[in-house]
């Protein structure tokens, strides 16, 4: 599904960082991989070259075959079938709930409104929130901000799922909520990406944890094999650290 | 009374009330200073003959400028005909079909007789002005609109022939003055393309229309850097969002980045339109007859300097608050 080879990133601004160093990664249809690290180790900056958001300076990512890192390839087409949950939501602030969802839907898809919002009412059915299909997102919780990005990503029938630390932005008692709708998507099949600090959802749904940091790839394997018993230092260190 | 933010400490009630009446005194205080100045320069003040300048409204007489045999009276719809005739000579009067007609057929008129008298009702030059600032003030601030949401967009684009013809015009309008500007629209472009026109056999553009151009161009340089600045001020992560769903670049600017820099850019983009209305009293020196023009011919001929300088104010006044108003009633609409 997903496959990545010897990806390298830098960054120049505000000063030069290698920040990914020859990661390569595979992710099969239907898996669920949850990338875990401290913060800066690179987990986010490798999610974001996956639909290149960040475009990375070397190697390859194929989705689906297509190699994302090929200047002429139809970006927009490939990102189409990536959904995309980010930390801060990034919801439309300008739109009501269901129009957030169905923009891209008319937009990219060229779905009649009718049917982008028949789509957008059995997301919001979904995740629990039809009654809001009409408010504002300033007028929702973070729970429920995110719930509405996981449907609005969800509305373009993606193959693959990218959540960049979806509940790090969330008060404690709304964590759940967002993680019981993304454990349900594991469980239908969604192949998902997940990078995050819960370790209970690792443990829980994750198909296989990888470990990054400095930049690299340090462990991966299965959650049992992770937590139980992991091999490197700095994978017992970091471990140590959160648990 | 505001809301007590918590930031400092709560005001007394005494507190507002002190202020308020100061406000009031203020205000007191300058209209007693204008009053006092007016009272000062012994002007006679003759507000009585202004309203006419706004709304003409009285009896008109028709004088002949012939002489000779009233030969015929036609009446039809449209109004009276009347023929005068004086050997060969025919001179057609028209009259409206309100008007009151004191001689009959086979009178013989004089030079300067009073042959009719009917009632005029009709705007004055004032309002008409006024009109005339209205319209131009509007279409300039429509074009500039398109003008500056083009060149703003540009300005932040990839591509560095657009991106430097923006900051090129940018700098030249915001950099020299109106006036010039508008003489080179009138006398310079206007003359070539005016030629152009004629030689095509096309008829010529009116000056109003060069006015108008040339304020759209002036305004649009500021809206340019209005909206630069309303795109860039939208968060990073809505671009992000637009993108990752499939959205192509432009396809992300007009759906979510435009809208929610819209709303940003309302409140800067209504005091450039306000500046606007104001500079179109220049286009007085290309012979468009707009409110500060026309001001200036009715004080030639009426030597009411004042009142009527101070009537041209008021018309600028109500035309620039009904379009803070308007502005403001669309950013609440757009509050989100």
């Amino acid at each position: 599904m997903i496959s990545a080879k010897n990806v390298n990133k830098y960054f120049y601004i505000p000063e030069e960082l290698h920040a990914l160093k020859d990661v390569s990664m595979n992710v099969a249809a239907g898996e669920v991989l949850v990338v875990i690290g401290p913060s800066g180790s690179g987990k986010s900056t490798f999610l974001r070259c996956l639909n290149r958001l960040e475009y990375a300076n070397s190697g390859s990512i194929t989705i689906e075959g297509t190699e994302v890192l090929d200047p002429n390839c139809d970006i927009n087409e490939i990102r189409a079938e990536v959904g995309m949950v980010f930390q801060s939501f990034n919801l439309f602030p300008h739109m009501s709930v269901i129009d957030n969802i169905t923009m891209a839907q008319m937009t990219v898809r060229k779905r009649s409104k009718k049917e982008a919002e028949k789509k957008g009412m059995e997301l919001l059915e979904k995740v629990g929130l039809a009654h809001k299909y009409n408010v504002y997102p300033d007028q929702l919780s973070g729970g429920q901000q995110q719930r509405i990005a996981i449907a609005r990503a969800l509305a373009m029938d993606p193959k693959v799922l990218l959540f960049d630390e979806p509940t790090s932005a969330l008060d404690p008692e709304m964590v759940g909520e967002v993680l019981d709708v993304m454990k349900n998507l594991a469980k239908e099949g969604m192949t998902m990406v997940v990078v995050t600090h819960e370790m209970g959802f690792a443990r829980e749904v994750a198909d296989r944890v990888v470990f990054m940091d400095g930049g690299q790839l340090v462990e991966e394997g299965t959650p049992e094999h992770f937590f139980t018993s992991p091999e490197h230092e700095r994978t017992k260190l970091f471990l140590s650290q959160i648990l | 009374m505001m809301n007590y933010t918590g930031l400092d400490r709560p005001k007394k009630p005494g507190y507002y009330l002190f202020w308020k009446a100061m406000f009031v005194a203020i205000c007191l205080l300058g209209i007693g200073f204008i009053y006092a100045a007016a009272d000062f320069v012994d002007y006679n003040w003759r507000w009585e003959q202004v309203p006419q300048y706004f709304w003409l409204d009285k009896d008109l007489e028709v004088r002949s400028e012939a002489e000779g045999d009233l030969t015929k009276i036609d009446k039809t719809a449209a109004g009276y005909t009347l023929i005068i005739q004086d050997g060969g000579h025919e001179e057609i009067v028209n009259l409206p079909p309100d008007a009151n007609i004191f001689l009959v057929e086979g009178d013989y008129v004089y030079m300067g007789d009073t042959i009719a008298e009917y009632r005029v009702s009709k705007p004055g030059i004032l309002l008409e002005a006024t009109y005339v600032t209205l319209k131009v003030s509007m279409l300039a601030i429509v074009l500039g609109i398109i003008v500056g949401i083009l060149a703003g967009l540009m300005r932040i684009s990839e591509n560095p022939c657009l991106r430097w013809l923006s900051v090129t015009y940018v700098e030249l309008i915001r950099g020299s003055p109106l006036l010039v500007q508008i003489f080179l629209w009138y006398f310079v472009a206007g003359s070539l393309i005016n030629a152009m026109l004629d030689k095509v056999g096309l008829s010529a553009i009116p000056a109003l229309w060069y006015g108008v151009f040339a304020l759209a161009i002036f305004t649009g340089a500021y809206v340019a850097e209005i909206v630069r600045a309303g795109v860039q001020s939208v968060h990073r992560g809505q671009s992000e969002a637009a993108r990752a769903l499939g959205l192509s670049g432009q396809q992300a600017m007009r759906k979510v980045i435009l809208p929610q820099a819209f709303r940003r850019i309302l409140p800067p983009l209504a005091g450039q339109f306000i500046s606007l209305i104001k500079d179109s009293s220049l286009l007085g020196v290309i012979a468009v007859r707009e409110l500060t023009k026309a001001t200036r011919e009715v004080i030639s001929s009426s030597l009411m300097s004042y009142e009527l300088w101070i009537a041209c104010t008021i018309m600028y006044l109500v035309l620039t608050f009904a379009l803070s108003v308007a502005v403001q009633y669309l950013e609440r609409r757009a509050v989100r």
